[in-house]
């Protein structure tokens, strides 16, 4: 007697079984999660998501001291926070979000080793909540750029600006599918956890985050790194979303293309990889 | 036709034993660098039981399969390291199974342990749309059925207080209670209500009861609580270490698995016995020993007991006997008696059978040792060699007279009936 079941279990799925239909059936549970990420995350602090807008102001300030003003990597003509503050709450965000997705199996095995619900969801929700930090600093950044349109003349945002929620959206695809990567990596091994803190920072020097990339030699365009330099999706999206606030730079299109299939690439490769070892993670980690 | 709900169709699991590769790449290059050239495993930490575990692998379910009909409440019983967890742990899809397939349909709402997703930062009404939505409901849904959640859980007052200033009583309330109150069609509770105090339990049993009943949902339910087991079950599944062993009807299975602890078997290997360490002579060594022409362990009191040793004697000893010792289920000594053994000395197996008689002991379950001694003219002996024997139940049907055995009281041996001696005789 053949009878039909509604769901099966079974030891292994093809590699190409992503579920994604089912992630989309559990959309509510994206958002308790990304409600919950965010108000626990501020409980019982004083100043609750002004901490949101504190860390990176805090970053920029000293970026604009050491590497601004002492070091001198600062490009001329715009005024170097309003440079740094827009560099650092992209590269704010994504590293937040590559750290906290990259952990994502270690850090929840206590729930996910009790109940089942599709482990995608926690790396998604992880990425939207990070996204209400980044609003709440970029609303910051709107707010320096009109005081320094009002007391000088020196910035020039143009229609370029229009690509900001697909610049955002590279930016969390990218680092989602990082980190998923590493996250389902990780479940065995946990040494490239502990690269992980390391690597983005130094994925951040490999980024014109704490310096303008034009004006430095080997990385600027037609220099003899420039072309590898490029190769890191991060820079052109970072190009990009200077150029539209500041009007500083060069949007090199070839290069930012480049940057879309890279990310496409990693998130596709991490969905896979993230769905090999949902089922059976609990056995290893 | 009742519709089936679960079925396990020859579910294994299987898992490495040890730290998985010591947890480094290192660890893991190790092993298979040994496994490459042949050698042990440096990595590899237990398996010294051959028959269960094989290699560094274990399996914690070994071909199970069975399958529930919609609105069964269905026991899972068995001792610790059974497979019972594993089972749920498969069922509620938190890990894979390694060979074979379990299908269920509508969905199912899992307590392997509980408040699952509470986090104690938020407030009870938090998270029970949390865990809601981690069991599979939508917003709407919970909404709902909100008031009903915490009404059954008595908790009006704390809704609004960060768990983690719960008690742990107050958690598993809210937890089952959500997990209660979840429309799914299925329910997988493992141990859950230890926690919760008399009533709760007894309020706990009575909901699943009813989903069970009334409401035609399926429950499947592991406890080691047989009277918990007793009130919700209709069906029970025994596991013994990975296998099932028996599905049926709650009692027998409830019999069958306090029963595992006994061996009832009527023949016994002391092949790999390893002695106790008291035991310094080794001239003797009992290989065997059987209930000959006899399927079970279970005597009538009129019955002989005949057993067929098979011994070896290594070394020359002066007077050998064997003592039978018989104990009770408490293990306290009742009786003993005494054969005295000719010998001789030879490498070959060597095998004789002893008649007992057992027509003073009461109805009841008994443990035996053998063991072989040796007496010097002094009457002073040594032992040199003993194993534990086959058990032996004595079974009366001796309806002479009508009496209901005290043995707490009375001890287990009914000395012959005194003789009452008419006047004249005296």
């Amino acid at each position: 007697m053949e009878e039909k079941f509604q769901t099966t279990i079974v030891p292994k799925t093809g590699w190409f079984d992503l579920k994604l239909k089912e992630v989309f059936a559990y959309r509510d549970l994206i958002f308790l999660f990304v409600k919950r990420n965010f108000v626990s995350k501020y409980k019982q602090t004083i100043l609750g998501p002004a901490w949101a807008v504190i860390q990176p102001l805090l970053t920029t300030v000293v970026f604009t001291l050491v590497f601004g003003n002492i070091a001198g990597l600062a490009p001329d003509g715009v005024p170097s926070f309003v440079f740094y503050l827009s560099g650092t709450i992209l590269w704010t965000y994504f590293s937040n979000c590559l750290t906290t997705t990259a952990n994502t199996f270690v850090a929840n095995s206590a729930t996910m080793g009790k109940v089942y619900f599709p482990r995608l969801v926690m790396p998604i929700s992880t990425v939207i909540s990070e996204l209400i930090s980044l609003a709440i600093q970029y609303a910051f950044l709107l707010i320096f750029m009109a005081y320094y349109l009002i007391t000088e003349d020196s910035l020039a945002p143009n229609w370029f600006v229009l690509m900001t929620p697909l610049l955002v959206i590279q930016l969390a695809l990218l680092s989602l599918g990082c980190g998923i990567i590493i996250s389902a990596l990780t479940t065995k091994y946990r040494d490239l956890a502990m690269l992980v803190g390391f690597g983005t920072q130094l994925w951040m020097y490999a980024s014109p985050i704490a310096y303008d990339m034009f004006s430095m030699g080997a990385f600027a365009i037609g220099g003899k790194w420039h072309t590898l330099y490029m190769c890191n999706p991060v820079t052109s999206i970072v190009n990009v979303f200077r150029y539209g606030y500041l009007g500083i730079g060069t949007i090199e299109w070839n290069y930012y293309f480049i940057g879309w299939v890279t990310t496409l690439v990693f998130l596709f490769l991490g969905i896979i990889l993230f769905s090999r070892v949902e089922k059976t993670f609990m056995d290893t980690v | 036709m009742e519709k089936t709900a679960i079925k396990i169709d020859h579910v294994y699991k299987e898992y490495r034993l040890g730290a998985i590769g010591g947890g480094t790449l290192r660890g893991d290059l190790q092993s298979w660098m040994a496994r490459i050239r042949g050698k042990e495993d440096p990595n590899s930490k237990i398996g010294t039981d051959a028959s269960m575990h094989n290699g560094d692998r274990f399996l914690a379910l070994d071909d199970v399969s069975f399958s529930v009909k919609q609105g069964e409440a269905v026991g899972i019983i068995g001792h610790n390291g059974a497979g019972k967890s594993t089972l749920l742990k498969l069922r509620s899809r938190v890990t894979a199974p390694t060979k074979g397939t379990i299908s269920y349909n509508g969905r199912i709402a899992s307590m392997l342990e509980v408040g699952t997703g509470f986090h104690p930062e938020l407030t009870g009404r938090e998270n029970v749309y949390m865990n809601g939505a981690i069991l599979g409901m939508t917003k709407a849904e919970i909404d709902k059925k909100f008031d009903q959640i915490v009404e059954f859980a008595e908790m009006e007052e704390f809704i609004d207080t960060p768990v983690k200033r719960y008690s742990s009583g107050m958690y598993v309330k809210l937890a089952f209670s959500v997990a209660a109150h979840l429309d799914s069609e299925i329910m997988v509770m493992d141990e859950v209500l230890a926690v919760g105090d008399m009533k709760f339990q007894q309020k706990c049993l009575g909901r699943m009861g009813d989903a069970a009943n009334s409401e035609g949902r399926t429950v499947l339910y592991v406890s080691h609580n047989m009277n918990t087991i007793r009130q919700l079950c209709t069906r029970c599944i025994v596991l013994d270490h990975g296998h099932l062993i028996f599905d049926g009807e709650t009692e027998k299975a409830i019999e069958i698995y306090m029963d595992r602890s006994r061996d009832l078997s009527c023949k016994k290997s002391y092949v790999d016995y390893v002695r106790p360490s008291w035991l310094t002579r080794d001239e003797v060594r009992i290989i065997s020993a059987e209930y000959v022409q006899k399927g079970n362990c279970t005597f009538n009191k009129t019955e002989r007991i005949r057993i067929k040793f098979e011994v070896v004697y290594q070394k020359k000893v002066d007077n050998l006997g064997l003592r039978f010792e018989i104990l009770n289920a408490v293990d306290t000594p009742v009786a003993t008696s005494i054969t005295m053994l000719p010998l001789n000395v030879s490498d070959e197996t060597q095998t004789f059978e002893i008649e007992y008689s057992i027509e003073n002991l009461v109805e009841g379950e008994y443990k035996s040792f053998y063991t072989f001694f040796c007496k010097n003219e002094f009457g002073n002996n040594r032992d040199v060699d003993n194993v534990p024997g086959l058990q032996i139940v004595v079974d009366d049907n001796d309806t002479r007279d009508h009496i209901d055995w005290k043995s707490t009281h009375w001890g287990n041996v009914r000395l012959p009936a005194g003789v009452l001696l008419e006047e004249n005789d005296v």
